[in-house]
């Protein structure tokens, strides 16, 4: 197996008149050939500014990558020219959205909105390229007779269907997926995780996972990165996260989630709020948040540490312990 | 092989079908219908005018001037006791190729600048815009009077100068809509595909930005028939003796009180155009647009 995608230190800000939202703070991931990797997180931890990041898709103005690589097989995507970004997206790495509600063109049929991603990378005719995209209809699941119809004649969950057929129509080798369950309910939830799973294993495809759920991540991911301000403060192997979680936030994620054997009668969140990524603090940015604070943690950056081989924690707790 | 002789049919019947819910959803739009009917009567007008009535719409009868309908002038004689009806007739070509030919240019020229300003935004949208405001500051009718002036009073003029009116209404309106689908999820997965600015704008920005262009369409076309009566009015319009809606309509105005059916039917004849294309083009924005369902 070989590396397809790293990130280094990548450094995303969103720069305005008034003030730096700091998004995204030296993130770095590695992630080898049909591997899956969840990146986990909050809602504004900057998730998707990563993967908009990685296909060069963060809006500019206010979007500043400020500093970082991302190399793909062997090349840094943000030294790529736009037109060589182009042939990139769609062919090499592909995205799913969040919501397939407003994914889909509205005025192009399902047919079409297929077909335009294959006659982008491929040059084949038009009939070539329909008979591709009825393939990826029946692949995803959906008559491919149905190719005719326009995104408003499909439920949710065929939407989202056809935009992971749209998101695969040309093989590619990295697949971002953003939250792609999130918008659907639970059962068909399940039916969309196990046709991504399935298809990636097919096409060896690997995938950077994007999700707020860990249960999500259970399922299909080999890799976990928890993501909290912009910040990766906990990565390793599913087996790490989930049987050995070493920093407190992680360990609060995990208490947060009902547990079926045992009755309870509230929930055990984590207390208070992600700071405002705009005002981050100049310690660690859990401090505020964390039963085990120290004065220390208030004041210096904590840096990753190896607890294990291939387990990284972001936390002075163990800092101190590794040492 | 066999298969792909089974997906080729079904491309074709989905093209078909496609234009065909169109026309389907068009068709059951009464209303749409009816404005349908009277553009393609005005087109018939507008195309054999020599057919439908004398060929010569200059014929003088003097000693029978202001005469009321009767069996040989239908809608009566002007005050040259020229036909009427004739002149109608003859003045449905003005009118049309005027209009269309001026909303035409307009519109490929304010859509393309509008598009442009909405995508891009930023610098070029400031730019392209306060040209607009420039355009926009002076009213219609003073910049007809000014370039015909300029110009001379020619159709190829009065076209031109009725175009560069309805130019900032056209990039307004575009941009506007523009920039509300600009922004749209799928705008952005279309990016995550690959697609390229000018595809994205092709594919996905203008047909969803289209509703509001089009009945922009119809409301100028209303609007530059009046335009050119307008012009006609202040002695700037179509040269002379071609006959023109705008021009009949001023020409009778300081008879109105004696003789009402003068302006009557000239009016009539603008009143039932800019009529029609407005039912028409609500119709055939409702019928483009797939979300409506049936």
């Amino acid at each position: 197996m070989s590396k397809i995608l790293e990130i280094k230190d990548l450094t995303i800000h969103y720069v305005t008149d008034s003030e730096v939202v700091r998004a995204v703070n030296d993130i770095s991931i590695e992630l080898e050939e049909g591997e899956s990797l969840g990146l986990v997180g909050e809602t504004g931890a900057g998730k998707t500014t990563t993967a908009l990041g990685v296909l060069g898709l963060v809006p500019n103005p206010p979007g500043k990558v400020i500093s970082g690589e991302v190399i793909y097989k062997g090349q840094d995507l943000l030294k790529l020219s736009d037109a060589e970004m182009r042939k990139i997206r769609g062919r090499e790495i592909s995205m799913i959205f969040q919501d397939p509600m407003t994914a889909l063109n509205p005025v192009l049929t399902v047919g079409d909105q297929i077909m335009e991603v294959v006659r982008l990378h491929q040059k084949v005719s038009k009939a070539e390229a329909m008979k591709r995209a009825m393939e990826m209809m029946e692949m995803v699941g959906i008559e491919g007779a149905r190719c005719g119809e326009y995104p408003h004649q499909f439920s949710g969950g065929m939407k989202q269907r056809i935009v992971i057929a749209i998101a695969l129509a040309c093989n590619p080798n990295l697949l971002i997926a953003d939250e792609p369950t999130t918008a659907l309910d639970v059962t068909i939830q399940a039916q969309v995780l196990d046709l991504i799973d399935n298809l990636k294993k097919k096409f060896n495809t690997s995938m950077l996972l994007i999700t707020h759920d860990l249960g999500v991540v259970a399922e299909v991911c080999d890799k976990v990165a928890i993501v909290y301000a912009g910040r990766i403060v906990e990565y390793g192997t599913l087996n790490h996260i989930y049987n050995n979680p070493h920093h407190p936030y992680t360990n609060g994620l995990f208490g947060s989630i009902p547990d079926f054997s045992h009755k309870a009668h509230r929930l055990n969140p984590i207390k208070g709020l992600m700071p405002d990524p705009s005002n981050l603090p100049e310690g660690c940015a859990f401090a505020e948040r964390c039963p085990h604070v120290t004065d220390a943690c208030r004041k210096k950056q904590p840096i990753a540490v190896e607890v294990e081989p291939g387990h990284f924690v972001r936390c002075l707790l163990h800092e101190k312990e590794v040492r | 092989m066999e298969k792909e002789k089974q997906s080729t049919p079904v491309i074709h019947k989905k093209k078909n079908s496609q234009f065909r819910n169109i026309l389907r959803r068009f068709m059951k739009n009464q209303t749409a219908v009816f404005g349908l009917v009277i553009i393609f009567l005005l087109v018939i007008f507008a195309l054999f005018p020599s057919q439908l009535s004398h060929a010569d719409y200059t014929v003088q009868d003097l000693a029978n001037r202001y005469s009321g309908p009767s069996a040989e002038h239908w809608l009566g004689t002007d005050e040259l006791g020229r036909d009427m009806y004739t002149r109608i007739v003859w003045g449905c070509r003005t009118s049309l190729t005027i209009g269309l030919a001026s909303v035409a240019i307009a519109c490929a020229i304010g859509v393309t600048l509008g598009t442009l300003a909405g995508y891009f935004g930023g610098v070029l949208d400031n730019v392209l815009m306060r040209i607009v405001d420039i355009l926009m500051a002076v009213p219609n009718l003073l910049l007809g009077i000014s370039i015909v002036a300029a110009l001379g009073n020619s159709i190829t003029v009065l076209v031109f100068a009725i175009a560069l009116g309805n130019i900032a209404a056209f990039s307004r309106v575009t941009r506007s809509s523009v920039i509300t689908v600009r922004d749209t999820e799928y705008v952005e997965a279309a990016r995550a595909t690959g697609a390229s600015d000018g595809r994205i704008m092709w594919k996905y920005v203008l047909p969803n930005a289209l509703a509001p262009i089009i009945v922009q369409v119809t409301t100028s076309l209303a609007g530059s028939i009046l335009n050119i009566s307008g012009l006609s009015f202040v002695g700037l319009g179509v040269p002379a003796p071609t006959p023109e809606w705008g021009s009949m309509l001023s020409n009778a105005r300081t008879i109105m009180r004696d003789y009402p059916l003068q302006i009557m039917f000239p009016g009539i004849a603008i009143m039932l155009t800019v009529f029609a294309f407005n039912l028409f083009g609500d119709g055939l924005r409702d019928a483009l647009d797939p979300r409506l369902k049936n």
